[in-house]
This record gives C-alpha cells, structure tokens and sequence, in this order.
C-alpha cells in the first residue's frame, strides 16, 4: 500500500500529475482552483520540471500546445470562465493531435463558488471544432489523484487532450489520498513530437500544424482523410466508457450524478434504504463517452431516473437520449440548493425528499 | 537543405513540399529565404524549431525543412516559451509572424514572453496590413494608408500605429531589437546582420530577442512590387526606421 496522507483535492491533481510522471504545467490564477497552481510553483521545480505563469487562460492553453508538441506530458487548470477563454486552444489540441490534460475546477455562473456548469460545454466540443475529448468526473480526492493519471494516459493512447472535470467543493475538501502510480499499459512512441532534426532518428523534419487537413500532411493528405481519421479516433474512443453502480438490482428509482453531487446523492440513497425505498444509483465517471448502455438497461426493467446535478439540467438530456422512451428521467437541479445565496449546495435533504416523493407517486 | 528549394526562383515551386501561396512580389519569402541561409552558416538545423501563428507568415512552418510548429493566430511565442522551456538551452526557438499576429491579436504573448525574457527570437514581418484575409488595418498601418477596413486612409478613429521594435526595447527582458527593410542589397545584408545577432543572443542565453523586417505587400497594397518597395523607402521607414534599438550582452 502506497503513503497515505491528508490532502485537500486541488492538491491531489499535483500529487496525480508527479505520479503520471506530467513534466510541464502551465496556469494562471483563478478561484477556486488557485491551489493547484500553487502546488505546481511550489513543487515542480523542485523536481526538474517546468511550472510557468501565463497571461491570461488563452496563454495557458496556448502554452499547452507547445507543451505537448514535444511530446512530454503536459497540462493546465483553470476554473469555468478561464474554461471557456481556452476552447479556442482545446479545438486547436484536437485537430493538432496533440495529447495533454486540461483539469476544469468548476465554479457556477458569475460566482467564485462551486457548479456543475460546464457539462454541455466539455462533453459536447465546447469550441469551434468538430471534435470530442473524454471528460473524466472524479467525485472524492483519491479519485482526483489516480484520474489524473488515467487522463495521461488516455491522452497519449488517443493522441487527443483529456478533460477533467472537478468542481470547487472537491477542489476545496480534505480527504486522505493514497499516494500510487497507476501502470495502465504500454503506449505508442510519440515519434511525431517536435524536439529538433538532429534528435529524430530518421534526421526528418516534424512538423505539428493545429490545423491537419487544411495543410497537405503524410499523416492526412486532405481534409476528408483527417476527418475520417478523426471520426475513427471518436469511435474507438467512445469504448472508454467507465461508471460506478450501486444498489441497482432492485432500485425502483435510479440517481444519476457525478462530481460532488454524487456525494450527495450517496448519502440521500443511504438514507431513503434505511427508509425502505428502493433506490440505487449509477455514477458516470466518464461523462463522455457517456454510460448510455447500462442506462438503457435499466430503463428496460421499468426503473425511473432521477438527475441530479448542480446546474439547471445539462446531464438530464444524456439520460434521456439513453432511456429511448422507455422511462421518465427526472430532474433535481441547482434550484433545489439549500440557500438561495451563491453558497447554496445540494443538500442530501433535498435529494430524499424527491426520491420519497416520486417513489409515493409511483406506488400510486 | 533550404537552399534546394530557395536558390533561385525557378527551384522554389519545383522543390517546395506543398503549394506557395506567397503572392508575386511579396518580401516574406525573402525574409525567410535569410532565416534559412542563417540556420545553415551558424549549422543549427538540428536544433532549430520555428514556431509560426496564423497569417501569410504561417506558410514558413511548411517550408523550412526543420522541426515547426502552427499554433493559433496570434500565439506562437506561448507555445515557443512553453517548447524552449521544456527541451532546454540548446534548442534555438523562432516565432515566425506577421505584425497582426504578433502584435494585434499576439499582443499578450509576445509583449509577455519578451517580458519574462524568454530565451526565444521573435521575427515580425510587417506589411502594414493583414495580407492574408485581403488588406485590413492592422496595428502597424501608417497614417493616411488606405486597407479596406480604412477606405478613407487611417486617421484619427482608428488611432495610430504601434512601432514594436521600439516598445520591446523598452522591456528589461529583451536582449536586442531591432527592424530591418529588404528594399535594396545593402538593407538585406543589414537585415541578415540583425537576424543573425538576433538569434545569437538566444544562443548565448541572453534575453528575448526581435526583429521586425517590412516587407511588401503588393496585391493589397494596390502597387506593382517595384512601387511597393518604392512605398516601403517613402512612407513606411519614415515611420519605422531602421535600425537597432536594444543590443546588450547581459540583462540588468
């Protein structure tokens, strides 16, 4: 068994990214994840490895680009409005090939407090492309450390960024993390990575343009054989579907949450048990690709849904799509936050009220 | 290497490896041509990577032949300061870009990596104007110059033009800038001067190093090449002179 210690989750990421061996990050202040670019100044120097301000988030991602031109691991964080000034860059890494990592610490509309805002934007190709990336939704510290590494590691596998989607309140919470390195197999040799002629074994000139397709390359001749590349990249990359059940075999009612919401909706299905109320829950961990098939299942067995999550309903059209008709998903959205003010959360409180009340409507 | 394709004008459609979209007369291909010359007299092909943004300037990714890179319109010195950082000294890092990438959507990062003293070289091309999408202002327009974005002649709305070589200057990161023509065979000569102690600088791990090189632009600019380079002498040097504006050995 590796270290055990207790840490907050922004810090995690950096413990994850030293474990998956990252060698670069690049970042620029923004709550709530200023954490994790403070781990990054403070301890990756220290182990030989590049940390470096940028200007603004777009500098960030830009900076990413030429990291991961390399063809070292490299990656960048932000929080949802730095999220949204990168997706010119995150368009650009995918028709560039270019693996790396993106964590978003989400934060909710206009405030500095937690959300779950940004699941259409990082799960549909929130920038300018046709493209998709996995979006990787930990919902505890441990997981925020060994997704981390699974994001690397999907990265290089797909020569595509890998998004990680955390959320302020398990950026900020404090949980003990077992220090490990995840071996997930061997990868590809990045032979396309720049790093000067005379390193090349073949002494040929690399060349790593964001926009294969438009330029005549050996790799994609024309824009259609990019695409249909690309297209190929999706398909196999839409296999990576992971997601945790519980208490499926006789649920009645299913919650569907992830990040910090899933938390929540744990301890609301704990409680609603203890009630005698046939509840389970399915968490998605990738939110793209998206658990469909087990949702179709179970929507086969005459279970309904619940969705909750920490947004007006962005998820809830996933499950939909997935239940083909089949079942009601219904919706427990930030509206049923325990206070109005920006510090409202999701309470477990909330999430059993609506269980009861669905499960008494159904038994009618 | 180069020199196969850029030798003389009749290889250089024959030899490149994709199609040259540099229009009649235009100086770009020349200022590349030097770059190129130089990579081979100092022998740092093996090291050399060229970083190019969006614009006219991002034909000069395709046609070196050493390691390069396309980032987003305006961004090449984020991505080089990331590389160079990365690989270490020995790699010799050019930002190949036009004056609308460098310095109009490219403000950010090149103001910001000449201010942190990236060990990185920065050549502007400035042609007054965005070639590429037909002649608009850009922030290097003159006074009086018509683009099709300033049908009157720039003039008081749309404020004044931005001498770059001169503000970088200003910045304690920077270990030399200057700005160079190619409007006879001595300009070119001092021009492949400036380039060469340019680069030397990030050698010897100095500072940020810049050259800006005007260049023609006759398509948008609505002049035979002759005239334009005549136009270069009359009205832009006036405005942007030649010459070097920060040269030190040591940032302090």
């Amino acid at each position: 068994m590796g270290e055990r210690i207790l840490v907050q989750g922004n810090e995690a990421i950096g413990r994850g990214a030293l474990a998956a061996d990252c060698r670069a990050f690049f970042g620029y202040p923004i709550t709530p994840q200023n954490e994790v670019i403070e781990w990054f100044a403070r301890e990756f120097p220290k182990h030989g490895r590049v940390f470096l301000q940028s200007a603004s988030e777009t500098g960030s991602i830009n900076m990413l680009t030429g990291g991961a031109m390399t063809g070292v691991r490299a990656m960048t964080s932000t929080s949802s409005p730095g999220w949204a000034l990168m997706q010119e860059g995150l368009s650009n890494l995918t028709t560039a090939e270019l693996p790396c990592v993106i964590v978003e610490v989400q934060r909710g509309w206009n405030t500095t407090r937690h959300s779950q805002t940004t699941y259409k934007s990082a799960t549909t190709g929130g920038g300018f492309g046709d493209y998709r990336t996995i979006v990787l939704a930990p919902d505890s510290v441990q997981e925020l450390h060994d997704l981390l590494q699974l994001a690397f590691y999907l990265a290089d596998k797909y020569r595509n960024p890998v998004v990680m989607l955390s959320d302020a309140i398990l950026g900020q919470m404090m949980e003990i993390l077992e220090l490990k390195t995840l071996d997930f197999g061997p990868l590809p040799e990045k032979d396309w990575a720049l790093k000067g002629k005379a390193a090349h074994k073949d002494g040929k000139k690399r060349f790593t343009p964001i926009a294969y397709g438009m330029i005549p390359t050996q790799r994609h001749p024309t824009l259609i054989s990019f695409l249909e590349s690309y297209k190929n990249k999706i398909k196999e990359m839409e296999k990576e579907v992971r997601y945790a059940t519980d208490q499926l075999e006789d649920a009645e009612l299913i919650l569907v949450a992830f990040g910090y919401v899933a938390r929540v909706c744990q301890e609301a299905m704990l409680r609603s048990r203890a009630k005698g109320f046939k509840v389970g829950m399915i968490r998605p961990i990738t939110l793209w690709p998206f658990p469909t098939q087990i949702i179709k299942e179970k929507a086969a067995t005459e279970a309904d849904f619940l969705v909750v999550e920490d947004n007006l309903g962005q998820m809830v059209d996933d499950v939909r799509v997935a239940v083909e008709g089949r079942a009601q998903p219904h919706l427990l959205s930030c509206l049923a936050r325990h206070l109005p003010g920006e510090e409202g959360a999701i309470y477990p409180e909330a999430v059993v009220e609506k269980i009861e009340n669905l499960l008494k409507e159904r038994g009618k | 290497m180069i020199k196969e394709w850029f030798a003389g004008t009749p290889r250089l459609w024959v030899r490149a490896p994709v199609p040259i979209v540099f229009c009649p007369g235009c100086q770009h291909a020349s200022a590349l041509k030097i770059l190129c010359e130089l990579v081979d007299e100092m022998g740092i092909e093996g090291d050399t990577i060229l970083m190019a943004g969006v614009g006219c300037s991002t034909m000069s990714a395709m046609l070196v032949d050493f390691d390069a890179g396309i980032t987003a319109h305006g961004r090449p010195c984020d991505a080089a300061s990331a590389v160079k950082r990365i690989l270490g000294e020995k790699t010799v890092m050019v930002t190949w870009q036009g004056d609308g990438d460098a310095f109009a959507i490219g403000t950010e990062p090149t103001l910001h990596a000449a201010a942190r003293g990236e060990k990185i070289t920065t050549i502007m091309v400035n042609n007054g104007n965005y070639g590429t999408t037909g002649g608009q202002l850009a922030p290097t327009t003159i006074m009086g110059q018509v683009t099709t974005t300033s049908p009157e002649g720039r003039a008081e709305p749309q404020g004044y033009p931005i001498a770059v070589a001169e503000l970088l200057a200003n910045l304690r990161g920077v270990a030399y800038s200057a700005r160079g023509a190619l409007t006879s065979a001595a300009n070119y000569q001092r021009t492949k001067r400036y380039m060469k102690t340019a680069l030397q600088k990030q050698i010897d791990g100095v500072g940020y190093s810049f050259l800006e090189i005007l260049s023609t632009c006759p398509p948008n600019w609505g002049l035979s090449p002759l005239d334009s380079i005549k136009w270069i002498e009359e009205k832009m040097i006036p405005e942007f002179p030649l010459g070097e504006f920060k040269n030190v050995d040591r940032i302090a």
